[in-house]
């Protein structure tokens, strides 16, 4: 498992990757893990009110990548909620996001559920 | 439109009763009805009722009109009206009936997220990632960026709820004051139980048909001078700036292009407020107020039912509740009652009013002006 972004022909840099690339319509070209970079704190919440087999509290975060001057987003849960905006963090992986309960709505087997939590670096 | 609220009758019987309710106030025989169109965002998924646009031709025998069901997610009614507007300006229809609603509160609050969050990227939806959620994310980068008191925030809460307190059709008719909010659980930090809407079943329902038809049912009537809808990315991290709807400003560059307005002449508006931060961020994407200054706005009562620019005098999401399909059509039901002048208490000046629908979160939006007829 990695945290992959795609870069297309014309250099724009997107998470997730898309079949074309969401700016200008090309081909992605390139495939870049974003789970071996480290990234910072754009703006975070602790949601208190989950859907079917979310942790609650969840805390998630936006999260900004800077690879070779180009900036990228993320999104994904804290491994805490002591931080805050501007803070480094770094991926971690975390083989179930959220569990799979009889009553979430989405098909199971339709997308993965492993992933990668942002833990603050001290 | 109906009561909105908890109602004990389930989907089609809701769209059933504001359509009955529409035809007969414009007293239009079921046979003139050419096309219907019904904005509703998951019946299936939120009782197992599907083809609900069949079900509402057939409950009003408005056979054999053509009907579609409009899914936009919280933005089907804004959608519907836009798809309601292009059957008669293509001349395919001479009166269309479009009906908006949505039946919700048999499901706990858990279940109701998750079918709205279903709308999300697998990128997202496998984080937990929900609309109030998206709201939390957005909320605390727009105070930290325009150094704007959480306060502020509180105030639309204050606001639509007095508003709605004017409002029978309302969910919620009760006062709230900045306390109440300022101390009320947290959902999604920084933003608290009071700057949600609450889950309701309601359903809303208008006729739109060329002026020269409009003049034989109802000496009282609106012209839609502007509309148009936008699509902004589906992953909500990827905009350039969260604290920007490009949804917004993209669908009201055309309804103000269209209607030949500019934002300084509408006179009351009807916003997506969902959550109390979604008030401030169309407010300012509608080029209402300058990007970063639409808090100011709300603090010095520029938005109050008395104020320069009246905003969600029908109480909003917030307090008249927002069945899914059936608010962007009861959005514009408000703008209507207000042109022609039959909004009681809640009646401010106004000749130009403008309803802002927003569907995800600021994923697909429609914009609509409404300007008294003449």
């Amino acid at each position: 498992m990695i945290l992959e972004a795609g870069r297309c022909a014309d250099g724009h840099l997107r998470y997730p990757a898309h079949p074309r690339c969401p700016v200008c319509g090309e081909e992605l070209v390139e495939s870049i893990d974003l789970s071996v970079e480290t990234g910072e704190i754009v703006t975070w919440t602790e949601s208190m009110s989950t859907p079917p087999g979310v942790r609650s509290p969840n805390p998630i975060a936006i999260v900004e990548f800077t690879i070779d001057g180009s900036a990228v987003r993320a999104i994904g849960q804290l491994t805490t909620n002591e931080v805050d905006i501007g803070d480094p963090v770094r991926p971690i992986y975390t083989e179930a996001l959220r569990a799979i309960d009889a009553e979430m709505l989405r098909e199971q087997e339709s997308q993965t559920w492993d992933g990668y939590r942002f833990d603050p670096i001290d | 439109m109906t009561q909105f609220g908890h109602r004990e009758e389930w989907i089609t019987a809701l769209l059933a009763e504001a359509g009955t309710a529409c035809l007969e106030d414009a007293k239009v025989v079921p046979d003139d009805i050419e096309h219907v169109y019904v904005s509703n965002m998951a019946s299936g998924e939120f009782e197992g009722q599907t083809g609900i646009m069949n079900a509402l031709v057939h409950d009003l025998g408005l056979m054999p009109a053509y009907a579609q069901r409009i899914d936009q997610t919280s933005a089907s009614g804004g959608a519907g009206a836009y798809a309601a507007w292009q059957s008669v300006a293509s001349g395919a229809s001479d009166l269309t009936l479009l009906v908006g609603g949505e039946k919700m509160t048999h499901r706990s609050t858990a279940e109701a997220t998750d079918v709205i969050a279903s709308i999300t990227h697998p990128v997202e939806y496998k984080h937990g990632l929900t609309l109030p959620s998206f709201a939390g994310l957005t909320a605390r980068l727009y105070l930290h960026q325009y150094d704007a008191p959480r306060e502020s925030l509180a105030k639309v809460a204050v606001k639509n709820h007095r508003n709605g307190l004017d409002n029978p059709h309302a969910q919620f008719r009760k006062e709230v004051d900045l306390e109440t909010v300022m101390e009320s659980p947290i959902v999604a930090d920084p933003l608290r139980l009071y700057d949600f809407c609450p889950i309701t079943d309601g359903s809303a329902a208008l006729l739109f048909c060329p002026e020269s038809v409009a003049r034989d049912y109802a000496d009282d009537y609106v012209v839609v001078s502007g509309i148009e809808g936008a699509t902004d990315t589906h992953v909500v991290h990827e905009r350039a700036d969260p604290t920007t709807m490009g949804g917004v400003v993209d669908s009201s560059r055309g309804a103000y292009e269209m209607a030949d307005r500019t934002p300084d002449e509408i006179d009351v508006a009807e916003l997506h407020d969902m959550f109390t931060i979604l008030e401030f961020l169309q407010s300012e994407d509608l080029g209402f107020f300058e990007k970063g200054r639409g808090w100011e706005a709300v603090v010095e009562g520029v938005t109050d039912r008395d104020g320069e620019l009246p905003i969600n005098t029908s109480g909003g999401l917030k307090s008249k509740g927002h069945p899914l399909g059936a608010s962007g059509v009861a959005q514009l039901y408000e703008i209507h009652q207000q042109l022609i002048g039959e909004a009681g208490p809640r009646q401010v000046p106004a000749d130009i009013g403008l309803a802002c629908n927003v569907g995800g979160f600021g994923n697909c939006v429609t914009t609509t002006i409404l300007e008294v007829a003449g």
